[in-house]
């Protein structure tokens, strides 16, 4: 309830014409003094934003206004501000570049709040303006209002309330700035409607400080010839590579220190593309449902190089029996992350692109190979299997299928559950910023908008989007902006009729009882639903008709395609650490999984 | 409470820490998130202006162990606002806290507090028929002795500023 007083409050506010000040500049012998809306079209030119994620709404009028009239900048009208905020965290992992999402107050900000926190836990750059009501009546429960900078502000790297049209251009400069530096992460700007009203100067000043921020880029010396001491010496080195490396865009160092010392890596989920998994050092991704020979390797290993991960409990599985008898060297921008789970040996604060060749020319090669001989025989005994029949699909199939059809070229971006990890064990990903997926936050419904991301930042590249009957139907609407924008997202869909993930615990874990699990034939038919907005729409049952459909559908480029691809239903996810088992309690098959 | 000949042991441990920031309070709530988020314990914190116009400070004690304390340094450095975070607690410093005590006093009690309160060097700043506020300054086990003392007397209500502390500039040994 507004008291009279307030309303009129908000009244005047809205009769100040934000038309009648784009169309009048003040003073024509001074350009740069307009509102603020302006203000902050011109920093986002100046700061080289080609895209942008927006839903318009009353707080962002001016915005948009302002918007109307500049050709440099795409906005693309997503159809939920969730999947605004994903499509720009896929924006923004295909290029490295940050995501720019606009969203309006109040519903507008709540909605941004899970791509926010996505984009958080897996540390990338976006930043995320949001609308808010004017200044005067903040905190009035006025309309459409939320304390957005406070609901975010466990899951921003930083945030701003720009309540003065001045300081407006310094905030955007400071986001950018922080969103991409260091250990990148959101950063959410808050602009109150009067403030975007009110005339103000554009400075186009680039330099920004920040004397409280300063992150560590150059490692310790003392400490990276500890490092290399250790692995020089060692019998069973190996390396530990996580999403720091496609952050700090160190694949090519990695990849070369590797091959030249010849010491195995493997890749967490957001390392996926960080070491070509066609070399042969490559032991593919750890973790709980990584590969045999990878969690072998972790366990036994005796020095362990971990770059840019960050020791997450789905990588460890029990900590007591996590690598017990290793010399841990953790590289990582973020100080944080080292010691916060596993005691480390060697730390190194600082940018993993610069480390790196200080290591790799400090290493002597070690002598190991009765360790590769080791890891040689794992990798015999216990590949990882994909079942194939020729009058039904196995999930596994499907993505193997996949990888050699786009020869590991593609961008891959998933949804979450086990077609992610088929996803990521199944397709060879030889190139970094191929592999889109939420790891950390795990959220259901990012696939589809951030493949959207993707394909807008990169209209070279093929991108399919592997997700499930169950995360497609949460950002499914989306279907429109692809149809709207022409945007070739390739949909890959993995259909089990069932939440895939949950049903396995449930039959593994909780005796065969599937709570809320199975869709059954209470699933649409995705292929009327991508008709119906205007996407083309195919289905396959048998291994045949899959790859006539993936072959159709590679060559469709002006707008997404639905491929319906119906799968053995109750098939599990292998291999498996169990939850609270060691790396090396690795289940391989249902019969195992069930003594 | 001399903290500086301690040695460092492995179990909970308060630790003093002191931390300069921009004086907003969204770089306060970002502090106190650290604690309520990732499950830390705060003891007691205080927040307020610095000598430098726009700055701040932030007197915190915690309870834990040095890995435990050492996470929440760096968490606490990874605020963009925040310009430095000083662990005290292993270096030579000087910590304060101020206390406002009421307790009842009956005609009789009223003289055998006053010289507790003297004892303590501690201030009376109110009286009434039935009260008596003391006002007290000191370390932590200095207020915690006089409350302990008072306590039979019974104490109506106590307000504690919490720590506020500075390193020492003293670094010799004497």
């Amino acid at each position: 309830m507004k008291t009279s007083n307030e309303a009129q409050k908000i009244t005047e506010l809205e009769s100040f014409s934000p038309l009648e000040s784009l169309k009048k500049p003040a003073n024509d012998s001074e350009p740069n003094y307009c509102n603020g809306a302006e203000i902050l079209i011109h920093t986002l030119k100046d700061l080289k934003v080609d895209t942008i994620f927006g839903y318009p709404g009353g707080a962002v009028l001016p915005v948009y206004d302002a918007l109307f009239d500049c050709l440099d900048i795409n906005h693309v009208l997503i159809r939920h501000e969730q999947a605004g905020t994903h499509a720009a965290d896929g924006y923004s992992r295909a290029t490295g570049k940050p995501g720019v999402v606009l969203a309006t107050s109040g519903p507008g900000g709540t909605n941004t709040v899970t791509g926010i926190a996505t984009a958080a836990m897996d540390s990338i750059p976006l930043v995320v303006l949001t609308g808010q009501v004017p200044t005067s009546v903040i905190g009035n429960d006025a309309f459409q209002e939320a304390d957005i900078v406070g609901i975010t502000r466990p899951i921003t790297k930083h945030n701003y309330l720009v309540r003065d049209v001045n300081e407006l251009e310094s905030a955007l400069r400071e986001a950018f700035h922080i969103a991409t530096s260091g250990r990148p992460g959101p950063v959410l700007v808050d602009l109150p409607k009067d403030m975007l009203n009110t005339k103000g100067r554009y400075y186009g000043t680039k330099n920004i400080q920040i004397p409280s921020y300063q992150p560590v880029i150059h490692g310790h010396h003392t400490q990276i010839s500890k490092a290399a001491e250790l692995l020089s010496n060692a019998k069973r080195p190996l390396i530990y590579a996580g999403g720091g490396i496609i952050l700090g865009e160190a694949w090519e160092e990695l990849t070369a220190m590797a091959e030249r010392h010849n010491i195995p890596v493997t890749t967490t989920l957001m390392g996926l593309g960080g070491f070509p998994e066609t070399k042969s050092q490559s032991l593919g991704m750890l973790g709980m449902h990584g590969t045999w020979y990878a969690n072998m390797a972790m366990t036994e290993c005796d020095v362990l190089l971990a770059v840019g991960a960050r020791f997450d409990d789905r990588v460890t599985g029990r900590l007591s029996g996590f690598s017990p008898n290793s010399r841990k060297i953790h590289i990582d921008i973020d100080p944080s992350c080292i010691g916060k789970n596993v005691h480390t040996d060697v730390p190194i604060v600082g940018d993993v692109k610069n480390i790196i060749p200080m290591l790799d020319k400090k290493i002597k090669k070690p002598a190991i190979d009765e360790w590769w001989s080791t890891i040689k025989s794992w990798r015999k005994d216990h590949p990882l299997v994909v079942p194939r029949a020729d009058d039904k699909i196995y999930p596994q199939h499907m993505v193997k299928m996949i990888s050699e059809i786009t020869h590991g070229n593609a961008i891959v971006v998933t949804d979450v559950g086990q077609h992610q990890m088929w996803a990521a064990q199944h397709y060879q990903y030889n190139h970094p910023r191929s592999w889109i997926s939420s790891g950390g936050l795990g959220t259901m419904g990012y696939g589809f908008p951030a493949a959207i991301g993707a394909a807008l930042a990169c209209p070279e590249r093929d991108v399919i989007c592997i997700t499930g009957d169950g995360g497609f139907q949460m950002s499914s609407y989306e279907l429109a902006t692809a149809v709207e924008y022409k945007i070739p997202v390739k949909i890959a869909l993995m259909n089990n009729a069932c939440l895939g993930m949950v049903r396995q615990w449930q039959q593994l874990f909780y005796n065969k009882r599937y709570s809320s699990s199975v869709f059954g034939s209470n699933n649409p038919d995705f292929v009327k639903m991508a008709e119906c907005y205007g996407a083309k729409g195919f289905r396959a049952t048998t291994p045949a008709e899959m790859r006539d459909v993936l072959e159709k559908a590679m060559k469709i480029d002006d707008g997404p395609v639905m491929m319906d691809f119906r799968v053995v239903e109750h098939e599990n996810c292998y291999p498996m650490v169990p939850s609270g088992a060691a790396l090396n309690e690795m289940v391989e098959s249902d019969e195992e999984a069930g003594r | 409470m001399s903290k500086q000949t301690a040695t460092i042991p492995d179990t909970d441990f308060k630790h003093t820490l002191s931390v300069l920031l921009k004086h907003n309070l969204n770089s306060f709530s970002r502090i106190i998130q650290i604690f309520s988020g990732k499950g830390f314990e705060i003891d007691s914190i205080t927040f307020a202006s610095e000598a430098d116009p726009g700055m701040a400070r932030i007197t915190l004690t915690t309870y834990g162990d040095e890995k435990t304390v050492e996470q929440i340094t760096k968490h606490m450095h990874n605020v963009i606002d925040v310009v430095k975070v000083t662990d005290l607690t292993h270096k030579k410093f000087i910590e304060r806290e101020l206390a406002l005590i009421k307790v009842s006093s009956s005609k009789a009690g009223r003289t055998e507090i006053m010289l507790i309160a003297q004892a303590f060097n501690a201030k009376v700043i109110d009286l009434s028929q039935d009260k008596l506020s003391l006002e007290v300054s000191g370390n932590r086990d200095k207020i915690d002795a006089l409350i302990e003392v008072l306590r039979p007397f019974g104490i109506s209500s106590i307000a504690r500023t919490g720590s506020v502390a500075m390193k020492r500039e003293f670094k010799g040994v004497a």
